[in-house]
């Protein structure tokens, strides 16, 4: 697996490869909407770097009649339109990556479109990118597109921009319009802190100042657009930044190698540097940075390596190893800005999953401060966050991480959200900073603890959760249960929904988000109760699997009782006990679980009962003898 | 290392290549690397086993055989299981060959979907792999240049566009529910030079066939085949002739066409790319049958 020596070089090709060998890399963001001309701008560096092949130009000619917009003449733009359903709309959805090269570097290219799903795509073509190329139509100037999508890159972190004025052909390559366009540019660019912009005026359809200058455009004296992407420099901060590697992996072939996996995220290492584990905080020296080419000296930032430590401490995956006089801060709280990326909404309350570096830990959003307008820029008051929306939050984790701030260090300030049921990646973040009040409040440690409060009532303490529709029983069973252990002399307390909204959840409505907070308060509630020693019932519709989900986790193993209160809707509906389904139909109720707002099942509930079959006073026998058998009751 | 300061493109893409290993191994269950004898694959593995240095890589190779692989590749795949030390799965769509499809008969379209796309279902399902590496890149082919690092796929193999998860910086999202897997792609942003030019600078075996040498080949509707073996059926007029061929990618032999050629080295084979006037997949018969039809094989669950 040696590397090919250098003698071993033939002809002039190996004179290329060896020049090649020392190509850079450069991967930027193009931006602009559907007729800005973005596509044939793509399909023209392409063209023109010789990334066509020629079957792929036959192919084109065979497009450009089918498809083609620009007549008989060769329609760059279809070069990169990519799936059979987009082509035939004249869209294109999702971010498209393209690949050309020059001789002094490769280009990987993240085309994202400009149409309603755009916030996501471009965030996610931009969240890899060095730069943005912003095309703006000669004719048109800026618009609030333009804005948006130069918020959207500063926010992502890129600092360079290139400001390409497009269709100069149709102004008559003039340079009183491209001078007016760019100082209106610079204006709004001043305002998002976006200061390293170079404007080229071009004309993508027949390739000036793309490639080359060209005859028609002889005032302008600045690089070609393929000069500056070949010549900017974007690499040189991240190296020069203290070092820091998330790992990913622990290497252990036999039991003399203990080997840390990771990509190093900023800076270098060499061995003997002493380095920091965090979030523990033990300190230990790099032994040797081990690759399959051979022990290194040094590594540097982007390079994937396995390092070694001079001492056996306990590492894991997700931990990160960093300079320990530079080491990044730990906290489990932050203010971040989030991106959402889902269909269904962020709800303040819900616990996600959150990927950041290598770790995954829980997070609750609390609270949503406030949405950003990307067109305007203005701050609005926001309960929740729909596809697309961009708001500032607090996050609080359920365990502290090392973290920089994602202007910074984008590798360890970015992250991503991910829904606990559906396993998808909902929502992308920025860390700002960490929040102080977490570290203010100290978990009071205490000398008389759970166990022994359960064991002076001669119980042990748990949580009965019991969920299902409105009118389901859920309280006619509860207070049957409760009834049954007060004659056995066992100390309880019944949370009822109805109750705890007149009282400590008296401030919230119905709607999604404010469902979620009602549970966690009860949840909350719940727990401080079997702190106590108590056994607590809990009758909550508690529609949602994911907050169900969320009270559970408060618990510990064998505490946590989910009572399937299980009564089909017709038959809740036909009881309706309290005369809510009837105003729900008629529409004088919003959000109503069964009618206009979702009951979700639960999957695999400790105790399940048919009311279809059983009465309320065999369903509480069902629940006393569950109790039993699990050791909560023992004889009295 | 001299050069750490600036790494070279060729750098930057091993180490995304290794960091995507890492991410799978850490978060999958049961992976396995779909290996098809090929350059991409040959690479793939080599970046593998860099990875996972010096431990042995943690996962099986699968070879997904139609049994119309040419014999030099046979060859060449059990030589490089059993110098790594992998295990290796060869796995054949036993119900395919019983009803015995063959290119021939049933047309190159079929035979794919028989014993490639349905084949690898199968495997993946009787051995509960829930993630699989595969060599394909981005710049293939214009329906893969939005295909994810990380291809989510249904119980049932299917390839959802709208179930596909966004994948912002390096943060891979591989969770699944039971049934569901993961089809990783390490070299997505690859490029078929990228590729020849690791290689080279990695000095990674090839199968001998990348290199030209003279072998007997026919022309058939405008692409030379080699006559690999006795189970090519000659239709008239049809006369072997012995020509300095290589070939650009490596298929099933009936299916892949030669390119006549000099280039009997690596260095070779890139200058001839590098005035090469054709995409790759030119070679290949599948990819004509219909426009996109790519994607509707990716749809049904190829890789």
């Amino acid at each position: 697996m040696a590397r090919r020596p250098g003698a071993a070089v033939v002809r002039d090709v190996g004179a290329y490869l060896k020049a090649h060998d020392h190509m850079s890399l450069l991967r930027f963001i193009t931006c602009g909407s559907v007729d800005d001309g973005k596509s044939t701008l793509i399909g023209r560096l392409l063209y023109e770097s010789k990334a066509i092949f020629d079957d792929q130009l036959a192919a084109l000619d065979e497009d450009t009649k089918r498809f083609g917009t620009r007549g008989a003449e060769l329609d760059l733009a279809l070069l990169v339109d990519g799936l059979t359903a987009e082509r035939e709309q004249g869209i294109t959805i999702d971010v498209a990556y393209r690949y050309f090269a020059t001789p002094k570097r490769k280009f990987i290219v993240a085309d994202t479109p400009g149409h309603e799903q755009y916030t996501r795509n471009m965030v996610t073509g931009a969240s890899n990118a060095d730069l943005a190329v912003i095309l703006v139509d000669a004719r048109k100037g800026v618009l609030t597109q333009t804005r948006r999508h130069s918020y959207l890159a500063r926010l992502l972190g890129i600092s360079q921009v290139v400001l390409a004025v497009n269709k100069m052909d149709l102004v008559g390559y003039g340079r009183a319009v491209f001078e007016g366009v760019v100082a209106e540019y610079r204006a709004f660019g001043a305002q998002i802190a976006l200061t390293e912009i170079t404007p080229i005026p071009i004309s993508a359809v027949y390739g000036d100042n793309v490639t080359r200058h060209g005859a028609n455009m002889p005032w302008f004296a600045g690089p070609t657009l393929i000069e500056h992407l070949e010549s900017v420099e974007v690499e040189a901060r991240l190296a020069a930044q203290p070092f820091r590697l998330p790992v990913q992996w622990v290497n252990r072939p036999n039991g003399d190698f203990r080997g840390f996996c990771g990509r190093i995220v900023s800076g270098s290492v060499r061995p003997g540097d002493r380095v920091r584990i965090l979030p523990a905080g033990r300190e230990a020296s790099i032994a040797r940075i081990v690759t399959a080419d051979g022990d290194l000296e040094a590594a540097v930032a982007g390079q994937s390596v396995t390092l070694t430590l001079g001492s056996e401490i306990d590492v894991g995956r997700g931990d990160v190893i960093a300079a320990a006089d530079a080491a990044p801060q730990v906290a489990s709280q932050f203010e971040a800005t989030l991106v959402w990326l889902a269909d269904e909404p962020m709800l303040q309350g819900r616990a996600y999953l959150m990927k950041a570096g290598a770790r995954t830990v829980s997070a609750t959003v609390t609270p949503l401060k406030h949405k950003i307008n990307v067109n305007t820029l203005e701050h609005t008051a926001a309960e929740r966050l729909e596809l697309n929306d961009i708001g500032v939050c607090e996050l609080e984790l359920d365990q502290p991480i090392a973290f920089e701030p994602y202007e910074e260090n984008r590798a360890l300030g970015g992250f991503i959200l991910i829904d606990r049921i559906s396993n998808g990646t909902v929502g992308a973040g920025l860390i700002h900073f960490a929040l102080r009040r977490s570290q203010n409040v100290h978990w009071q440690a205490l000398d008389v603890d759970k166990k022994l409060r359960a064991r002076q009532k001669g119980q042990r303490a748990c949580v009965l959760w019991l969920t299902g529709l409105s009118g389901a029983g859920k309280s006619t069973i509860a207070n049957r249960i409760e009834k049954q252990l007060a004659a056995e002399g066992r100390h309880t307390y019944l949370l009822d929904g109805d109750n705890v909204r007149h009282g400590l959840n008296k401030d919230l409505g119905f709607a999604a988000q404010d469902r979620v907070e009602n549970i966690r308060r009860v949840a909350e509630v719940a727990r401080l109760m079997v702190d106590a020693g108590l056994i607590v019932l809990v009758s909550f519709i508690s529609p949602f699997r994911a907050e169900r989900r969320m009270a559970r986790a408060l618990f510990e193993p064998g505490e946590f009782f989910e009572v399937f209160v299980d009564t089909p809707l017709p038959v809740a509906e036909g009881r309706d006990t309290k005369g809510l389904y009837r105003k729900a139909r008629r529409g004088e109720l919003k959000n109503f679980t069964g009618i206009d707002s979702p009951y979700e099942t639960p999957e695999r509930p400790e105790i399940r009962i048919d009311t279809t079959r059983l009465s309320a006073e065999e369903a509480a026998a069902l629940v006393m003898s569950q109790l039993k058998a699990a050791g909560v009751t023992g004889p009295a | 290392m001299s050069r750490a300061e600036s790494l070279t493109h060729l750098d930057r893409l091993e180490a995304e290549s290794i960091h995507i290993f890492r991410e799978v191994i850490a978060e999958c269950d049961k992976p396995v690397m779909l290996y098809s004898i090929g350059k991409d694959s040959a690479v793939m593995l080599h970046l593998a086993v860099k990875a996972f240095y010096p431990a042995t890589p943690p996962f099986p190779l699968l070879h997904v055989d139609t049994t119309w692989k040419f014999r030099a590749m046979y060859e060449f795949r059990d030589a490089v299981a059993k110098r790594l030390g992998l295990e290796l799965i060869v796995y054949v769509n036993q119900e395919g060959l019983a009803r015995g499809i063959n290119p021939f008969t049933h047309g190159s379209r079929l035979h794919t979907d028989v014993m490639k796309t349905q084949a690898l279902r199968q495997a993946l399902d009787a051995h509960g792999f829930d993630a699989a590496f595969g060599g394909a890149r981005r710049d293939e082919e214009k329906s893969r240049a939005k295909e994810r690092i990380f291809s989510f796929r249904s119980a049932q193999h299917r390839w959802d566009p709208r179930q596909q998860r966004p994948e912002l910086w390096s943060l891979y999202n591989a969770r699944h529910r039971p049934g569901e897997s993961v089809r990783v792609f390490p070299l997505s942003n690859w490029t078929e030079l990228d590729v020849w030019q690791y290689i080279w600078r990695e000095n990674i075996a090839i199968v001998p066939l990348y290199l030209a040498a003279p072998r007997p080949v026919v022309e058939r509707d405008g692409a030379l085949i080699m006559v690999d073996d006795e189970r090519l059926p000659l239709r008239e007029g049809e006369r072997p002739v012995l020509k300095k061929v290589r070939f650009r990618t490596l298929g099933c032999y009936p299916l892949t066409g030669a390119i006549e050629s000099n280039a009997d080295t690596v260095e070779g084979v890139i200058a001839e790319m590098l005035a090469a006037r054709t995409s790759e997949r030119e070679g290949r018969v599948i990819d004509r049958d219909t426009a996109g039809s790519m994607e509707i094989k990716k749809l049904e669950g190829y890789f």
